[in-house]
């Protein structure tokens, strides 16, 4: 095939048929063909995604048509795919990091029985081609598509061990939270329907002097209002920690590397709407920054490893929304990029953790595992200085790009940024210091237990440690090294390049600010951590570990009077007005036939009587009615 | 004689009829009101018929018969309605001993 670009359509395909296969054959095949079918598949996808990146370097865009989706009037919303910088980007995120983490999901799982073993792979499977759908789609409505595919992965994986009632709430909660945002999306989207009577990227864009200010402002919102709940931003972010029920695989794959981060594409792909309106800008950069330190504060007092790492993706994705907010939507995509490798690479260091210690997740029971499990410290040490934005490693280069970004646009974001970026530090690595260092806490069984996992789980770490190191080098900012912004020039098809105004001296001391600021939160966080012993917080720290009472107050105001008027018109309206309708209705038509049977005397006189008076009637109406 | 007054004529036999029916409870005067309604009609039937010939003699000779041919299919109904109407009062007297239609009220049943 001298062109690759002619079969983009296996990409999404091959993930689709290892969920047929696995979703269908789930009791009949053994567990290592299950495997092999589920990692194949993506492989082959990965292998099939970098060639195509190859081929779309100088804004070669592709776009493929199928067939017509959607033909109504002058509508036409036809299934086709665009290959691009911007999706070729996700593409090998979503199949690499996809790759690696079914790898690992093959050893992590492994003590599932055969039946379920080939649910949990054709799930992912599944996922992986909704989220490959929703990347590559050439329309709004194919990404919407692929939107609602992730969502309902979402729920199925959160879900994925049904027999426990609070999982299943979880899985509830992520579904139901999602919905609302859906909505937003969707209104959206008839909104631009309306206006442009299209939905293609390109016809969209290019069309975008049909749309006035309001119009955009408020397409753009209702958009937001959909990542909001895609990606985990105020007012909608809750479900993301409670998602951490499900496997931890699940949690690296879906929730932290590649589904949260739709919102991001979203936001990315419609960058042209969005630079129409600077007030979403506006809303999108301060709900994206407030998201990113509620949730840092938050992550600062949680015990549970899962949780911790939970509202650190909540607050890393509050960054990316920073960057889209103030223009920077290639350092967005970036720090995508980068996230998804560090966050990938902590959760399935963390599912190590959890692994050895036979399914605890409390950290102020583990401590000291540092000697016994290397390769898992290594990683997830070299995940919490990417994180943590120490160069050289990858987080350092997103994350200072974004800061750089919102200093441009205005100082007040910085600093409150700034202050976010220590708290990242001084929180992952309070995390690493608990779990890692110390004494051991947990029981003697425990103990006895600890060792390395298996080469399935630690290859994953290890690759996904290398990409955390290296990944930002695709990025490096001017001042550092002409022309190193690689990944920006890359995107510049489809995100406009964006100049950066700051005075190089200004750049990198605001850089070397950055690093010692979280130089010295982890210095604080070691003398801290070092030697942990819990104690009951008091005081604010009560208020960050009870996560804000945020999950009550919406239990307070949202939830419960919900409930409320439910029981309300369960009683009054569901007893009262609809059943009096239907009884009412039985009641008339027996009082009816009632009072009409008295008619029935049996008397021929009565009958002959009401025959006569009805024929004269019949006369009269027929004269009057002749005209 | 104009048509005018056959109609009136049998116009007033059928209300004497109808009115007999409705009124009387004795079943022997209600079948002879009946037998006044047909009657009636019989009436109208023949004196209709009489116009219609008369008019249309000159093109078709049998015109208008159909009507008279109808009045004897109505008698012979008639008749074989009585017969069977009287057979049922007779019934209903040796079992009530009352030719009342009142006491007949087991329709509703």
């Amino acid at each position: 095939m001298s062109n690759v670009l002619q079969i983009v359509w296996l990409i999404p395909l091959l993930p689709l048929i290892g969920f047929l296969i696995n979703g269908l054959g789930r009791k009949y095949l053994s567990k290592p063909l299950i495997s092999f079918i589920g990692c194949g598949v993506l492989l082959a996808s990965f292998i099939i995604s970098i060639w195509v990146f190859m081929q779309v370097k100088g804004g070669n865009t592709h776009t493929a048509e199928y067939f017509n989706f959607i033909s109504v009037g002058k509508l036409v919303i036809p299934f086709a795919f665009q290959i691009d910088a911007l999706s070729s980007v996700f593409l090998l995120i979503i199949t690499g990091v996809g790759f690696l983490i079914h790898v690992y999901s093959t050893s992590y799982m492994h003590e599932e029985s055969s039946e379920h073993f080939g649910r949990y792979f054709s799930y992912l499977n599944l996922f992986i081609f909704s989220m490959l759908l929703l990347v590559m789609g050439a329309n709004y409505l194919i990404m919407f598509i692929g939107w609602e595919g992730v969502g309902l992965c979402s729920y199925l994986l959160i879900g994925y061990w049904f027999k426990n009632n609070e999982y299943n709430k979880a899985a509830n909660k992520a579904f139901i939270m999602n919905r609302i945002g859906d909505l937003g999306f969707l209104i959206a989207l008839f909104w631009i329907i309306a206006k442009t009577s299209t939905l293609n990227y390109g016809d969209v864009f290019s069309n975008l002097r049909n749309l006035n200010q309001t119009d955009a402002t408020i397409i753009t919102l209702l958009l937001f209002v959909g990542a909001a709940g895609k990606s985990a931003q105020i007012p909608l972010y809750t479900w993301l920690p409670d998602a951490m029920a499900g496997p931890t695989p699940v949690s690296a794959l879906i929730h932290a590397a590649t589904m949260v981060t739709a919102g991001v594409y979203m936001i990315a792909r419609s960058n042209a709407l969005y630079s129409l309106a600077p007030i979403s800008m506006n809303v999108v950069a301060i709900i994206g920054l407030a998201t990113a330190i509620l949730a840092a504060t938050i992550a600062l007092k949680q015990n549970d490893i899962k949780k911790v790492l939970a509202y650190s993706t909540v607050s890393q994705l509050g960054y990316m929304f920073l960057g889209l907010g103030v223009g920077a939507y290639s350092f967005a995509v970036f720090h995508v990029m980068t996230h998804a490798f560090f966050k990938a690479l902590l959760f399935l260091a963390a599912g190590s953790v959890i692994h050895v210690m036979g399914g605890e997740q409390d950290i102020r029971k583990m401590g000291g595992l540092s000697k016994k499990i290397k390769i898992t410290y290594i990683t997830f040490l070299i995940g919490c200085i990417a994180i943590a934005g120490i160069p050289p490693f990858s987080g350092f280069f997103s994350k200072d790009a974004i800061l750089l970004s919102a200093y441009e646009n205005n100082k007040i974001l910085y600093g409150v940024a700034l202050l976010g970026a220590a708290l990242t530090a001084f929180y992952m690595f309070r995390l690493l210091f608990i779990t890692f260092t110390g004494q051991f806490r947990g029981t003697e069984e425990q103990k006895y237990h600890l060792h390395e996992s298996p080469a399935a789980m630690t290859i994953p770490l290890i690759l996904l440690a290398i990409l955390s190191i290296i990944g930002g080098l695709v990025g490096i900012p001017d001042v550092l090294m002409q022309g190193g912004d690689k990944l920006s020039e890359f995107l510049s098809p489809v995100i406009p390049i964006k100049t950066s105004e700051v005075a190089h001296s200004t750049e990198l001391s605001l850089m070397a600010l950055s690093t010692v600021l979280v130089i010295i939160a982890i210095i604080i966080a070691w003398f801290r951590f070092r030697k942990y012993s819990y104690s009951e917080s008091k005081g604010l720290g009560k208020v960050f570990e009870n996560k804000w009472y945020v999950d009550e107050l919406y239990k307070k105001i949202i939830a419960n009077p919900l409930n409320k008027l439910g029981a309300f018109l369960n009683s009054i309206f569901e007893r009262k007005v609809v059943d009096g309708l239907v009884n009412g209705v039985g009641k008339l038509v027996n009082y009816g036939s009632r009072q009409l049977r008295l008619m029935q005397s049996g008397q021929v006189g009565n009958y002959v009587l009401l025959m006569v008076l009805s024929m004269l009637l019949i006369f009269v109406l027929q004269f009057f009615l002749r005209k | 004689m104009p048509i005018n007054y056959y109609i009136f004529l049998s116009l007033a036999l059928f209300c004497i009829g109808i009115a007999g029916v409705l009124t009387r409870r004795n079943a022997i005067i209600i079948f002879m009101c009946i037998e006044l309604m047909l009657n009636a009609v019989n009436l109208l039937l023949v004196a209709f018929s009489k116009m219609h010939h008369l008019k249309n003699a000159a093109i078709n000779a049998t015109a208008g018969t159909d009507g008279q041919l109808f009045v004897f299919f109505i008698m012979v109904v008639a008749a074989a309605e009585v017969s069977v109407g009287l057979a049922i009062i007779v019934m209903m007297y040796r079992n009530i001993h009352s030719v009342d239609v009142n006491f007949l009220n087991r329709l509703k049943h």
